[in-house]
């Protein structure tokens, strides 16, 4: 009797009290978010109402429509770039390192970074790139070029190198756990069978990793198409990305209802995604049975 | 596991034919060996340059160096703006942090433990924090914050990061939980335990090192994050908020030397709970 009481007592204490706090804290912020995309400027308040103006406002002009092909453009380039980059290493780290003490040791290297100041690692990439910068006057210093390179900053170029760096960890360590998986029979029997090396990565490796890859480029993409500090930093005139224009529309145009509705379409967007991929990297592991 | 292959004794590896010639294998090797330190200096070589210029005294960041100096750390710490910026800082991550603990532990414990209506949906919107862009957390509790008219301040900040972040201690203190024995549960209240107690003596001990790992996690992120805070921060900034807003302005060595600092405690940090975390789980792989 007094076991069961007791149970219930626990039950109420751990479940409906986080229960309740992340329905108040998390899903009820969403609900009003959601209001509000539905809700009418009169600027500088917004006013209740229920209509969709704010959302066909993104796919009527030009300009929203163009900023959320960017986005998705420069996130799907980041990816590819993050991708190039943690791809050999990973595998090195994995199939060609044979002191588990170095793989460690590099692995940890890799990831390390992450733990530096997000704006930081932006920041420097400023300072690196910049026309007045260490890589220009590193370059003027040593004769190759006369004048700075105006090129290096102020562009998609720089907004893409500078999120690659920044989102390279999180492609290597979903890579590197599917690849340590990978039994190493199944690469031996392959080579024992005189399939040669490219042709078991091609065969064997690779398809076995798409899992990894799959997760990788999600953790990526989201990130880079939520990313609002880069695109600020080093991305001048012509690299505003969505979550930009959001961060406008909270701030100085004061469109709150806009803004809503730009996030709410966001929040769609990187929900699609991550489904998509959960759903593709489960049909991978089935398949895999 | 390479290990394990050469220390095998029987003579069936060693039989095994050939299967290359090794000047194929040295190419692979070397290409991928460069590729990868290509990768490695492309992730620290900006730091270090923030590092380096740190404790130059060239006003503009730029080549060729010029004399060695501390006058960037000495600015940084009389700048009593940047100052008042680390302390919301340390206040926001502290206070940020106990509520990711007060509310994650119980939501990780209730998940583990107990199956009730809606608990796969409940379980999915607990993540959302950390896989939505920080800035839909940002606006939607600022939304939140103004419908309630709760005036933005440290303490909205605060609220902001423990709803960003509890997420990391869920999903590692659940993991954790799931790994563990339930039984030994079982048998600590067939003893007779209280279960308050049970807590302190079975399960606590066993996720201790899955919440000091994410504690120091929510720590770093909570002391270096925008997204939320830019939205939600009343007059109070924080260090990011302030490195940002002084970014904007202009390049300043000062943060340089303000960055080399936060840089050496994250790699303490680092080193800390390497040395908490990855030791146990290779005395458990050695043994």
């Amino acid at each position: 009797m007094r076991y069961a009481r007791r149970r219930r007592l626990e039950f109420a204490a751990l479940v409906s009290a986080p229960v309740i706090w992340w329905v108040v804290v998390l899903l009820v912020p969403y609900i009003i978010m959601l209001m509000i995309s539905f809700y009418r400027t009169q600027f500088p308040f917004h006013v209740p109402d229920f209509q969709i103006a704010n959302y066909l406002k993104i796919f009527a002009e030009s300009q929203y429509v163009t900023i959320l092909l960017r986005s998705l453009k420069i996130s799907i380039f980041v990816s590819i770039v993050t991708f190039a980059l943690a791809y050999p290493l990973t595998y090195f780290l994995v199939f060609k390192v044979r002191s588990p003490r170095v793989r460690t040791i590099i692995y940890v290297a890799t990831i390390v970074p992450l733990w530096v100041s997000y704006l930081l690692r932006v920041y420097t990439w400023k300072i690196v790139l910049g026309t007045e910068g260490i890589l220009n006057t590193f370059l003027i210093w040593v004769g190759v070029v006369n004048e700075p390179i105006e090129v290096l900053i102020y562009n998609q170029f720089a907004m893409v190198i500078t999120m690659a760096y920044i989102f390279t960890p999180f492609m290597v360590m979903p890579i590197y756990a599917t690849l340590e998986k990978i039994p190493r029979s199944l690469i031996e029997g392959s080579k024992d069978l005189g399939v040669g090396s490219i042709g078991t990565f091609l065969r064997i490796t690779l398809p076995l990793s798409v899992p990894g890859i799959l997760v990788g480029f999600t953790f990526t993409f989201c990130f880079s198409f939520g990313d609002f500090i880069s695109p600020r930093l080093v991305g001048g005139p012509y690299s505003n990305m969505i979550s930009n224009v959001i961060s406008t529309q909270f701030g100085q145009a004061m469109d709150w209802p806009f803004g809503s509705a730009l996030s709410m379409i966001m929040l769609f967007i990187v929900l699609a995604v991550i489904t998509a991929s959960d759903r593709f990297e489960r049909a991978g592991r089935l398949d895999l049975g | 596991m390479a290990t394990l292959d050469r220390d095998l004794p029987s003579g069936a590896v060693r039989q095994r034919p050939r299967r290359r010639p090794r000047s194929d294998r040295d190419l692979s090797y070397r290409a991928l060996a460069v590729v990868t330190g290509c990768v490695l200096a492309f992730l620290y070589a900006p730091i270090a340059t923030l590092m380096i210029f740190s404790f130059n005294d060239n006003k503009v960041m730029r080549l060729p160096f010029g004399d060695w100096t501390l006058q960037w750390y000495v600015k940084a710490f009389t700048n009593p703006q940047l100052l008042a910026a680390v302390g919301n800082s340390l206040i926001v991550a502290v206070c940020a942090l106990a509520i990711c603990l007060a509310i994650g532990i119980p939501t990780a414990l209730a998940l583990s433990r107990y199956d009730f209506p809606g608990k796969t949906v409940f379980r999915r919107l607990v993540i959302l924090p950390i896989t939505l862009p920080g800035i839909i957390t940002g606006v939607s509790m600022l939304s939140f914050f103004s419908q309630l008219g709760v005036e933005l301040s440290l303490t909205t900040v605060i609220l902001g990061h423990g709803t960003a972040f509890a997420a990391i201690v869920i999903t590692s203190v659940y993991a954790r939980l799931e790994r563990f024995d339930r039984r030994i549960i079982e048998a600590s209240a067939d003893l007779g335990v209280t279960p308050l107690r049970t807590f302190w003596k079975v399960t606590l001990p066993n996720i201790k090192t899955s919440i000091i790992g994410s504690s120091l996690l929510v720590f770093t992120l909570s002391f270096d994050e925008i997204p939320v805070t830019f939205f939600l921060t009343g007059r109070d900034n924080t260090l990011p908020m302030y490195i940002w807003s002084a970014i904007r302005r202009g390049i300043t060595p000062e943060i340089n030397a303000i960055g080399t600092v936060i840089i050496a405690v994250s790699i303490i940090l680092i080193v800390v709970s390497a040395v908490i975390l990855i030791q146990p789980a290779e005395r458990r792989r050695e043994r």
